[in-house]
């Protein structure tokens, strides 16, 4: 068991993170929507897997996306300790050490791999191996501190989990999986870009260049905007594909819509309180929306096998 | 990094192991287990058939 740091003065005392801390390492918010991402992917894909094999893959992705979760925290404990966002996390509030959160991401990242690859196939495996390195190295060591585009590339690593669930099917990555993908790529920017307008000297303290206090407000309300008819426009490529029928593409017009229209909201705010406002409404409505569009796809598909519903 | 200081007690510490002691073990329990379902649904239906030898 590791050490509690200390100030120099303190003799550390031996015990550490609690069960609790190990938990909140793993980021359980950001678990439940990869978990539910792939749950998606998983019975979207043709073909059957076994039930019990099934829940395995969704166990083994859950516990990847914990494990690049704890690898980020304790990379980031120094800038976490900055912004009220994350001054609570276990880190910087004092209830884990770096070293704890840093075994407990490589033992999960380690085992959540190997066991996908032996229940699944070592495509699916790979893909998640990918992923966790992707967020903890490309992502958090490299892009975040680098590039305002950040989150636009790293996003790639929250895209992956329906595709792994796919992956796990079906062996491959077929085109409907890349439109999952493509979906969650497109939604990430303007879903993280609200969330930085409103909380812009929090990452400006920390010297992370996110796009509000490199390029400007003015410039992140543009791109918002950019990203979002982008996203809208994706959001049909189910269709295009035949992967989805009609029911998905009312509810996809219906919430995309509801997108758009907070987006241009949010650019033509122009006065910095209400701005705010838009932008956290942007942020949590995002959040619903990816959920919702999700969840679409799967009643359409569900309905079609049911032949409830015409394609 | 400079955390805070977390003063403990012995007792404190002690019962903070207990509770990672029972928990690691729930989790060691569980891959037990997570080893032997994948194994038997690996081998398939076939497993339950009797085979002369």
């Amino acid at each position: 068991m590791a050490f509690v740091e200390h100030s120099g003065t303190e003799i550390a005392s031996a015990g550490g993170a609690r069960v609790e801390d190990y938990i909140a390492l793993l980021k359980p918010r950001v678990m439940s929507l990869v978990v539910f991402t792939a749950i998606i992917g998983l019975l979207l894909a043709p073909g059957g897997l076994n039930p019990v094999l099934g829940i395995i893959s969704i166990l083994c992705i859950a516990v990847g996306a914990g494990g690049s979760g704890a690898l980020n925290m304790w990379y980031d404990a120094s800038i976490d300790a900055i912004m009220s966002r994350t001054r609570n996390r276990p880190i910087p509030s004092g209830r884990a050490t770096r070293g704890e959160a840093l075994a407990l991401g490589l033992i999960c990242s380690g085992f959540s791999v190997a066991i996908l690859g032996l229940a699944t196939n070592w495509v699916a495996a790979g893909l998640l191996a990918f992923t966790i390195f992707f967020y903890a190295v490309i992502y958090t060591m490299w892009l975040k501190r680098a590039t305002p585009q950040n989150i636009v590339i790293g996003g790639a690593a929250g895209s992956f989990p329906p595709m792994i669930g796919w992956a796990a099917v079906t062996g491959d990555i077929g085109l409907p999986s890349i439109v999952l993908f493509a979906i969650i790529f497109l939604w990430t920017p303007p879903h993280f870009w609200a969330l930085a307008l409103y909380k812009q000297g929090d990452y400006e303290a920390a010297g992370i260049p996110m796009l509000p206090n490199v390029k400007g407000e003015a410039e992140t309300r543009l791109q918002i905007l950019v990203y979002s008819v982008i996203l809208v426009a994706a959001s049909f490529a189910p269709l295009a594909i035949h992967m989805s029928g009609w029911v998905y593409g009312a509810i996809a017009l219906v919430t995309g819509a509801s997108f758009l229209y907070l987006a241009v909201r949010l650019y033509l705010s122009r006065e910095t309180v209400g701005m705010k406002k838009v932008a956290r409404a942007l942020f949590t409505y995002s959040l619903s929306y990816l959920f919702v569009i999700f969840l679409a796809l799967m009643t359409d598909h569900v309905g079609q096998a049911l032949g409830w519903v015409v394609a | 990094m400079s955390n805070p200081i977390v003063p403990q007690s012995d007792e404190d510490r002690r019962r903070r192991q207990r509770r990672n002691s029972i928990a690691l073990g729930l989790v060691l329990g569980a891959l037990v287990i997570l080893f032997y379902v994948l194994t038997i649904v690996k081998m398939g239906p076939a497993v339950f058939t009797q085979r002369d030898l």
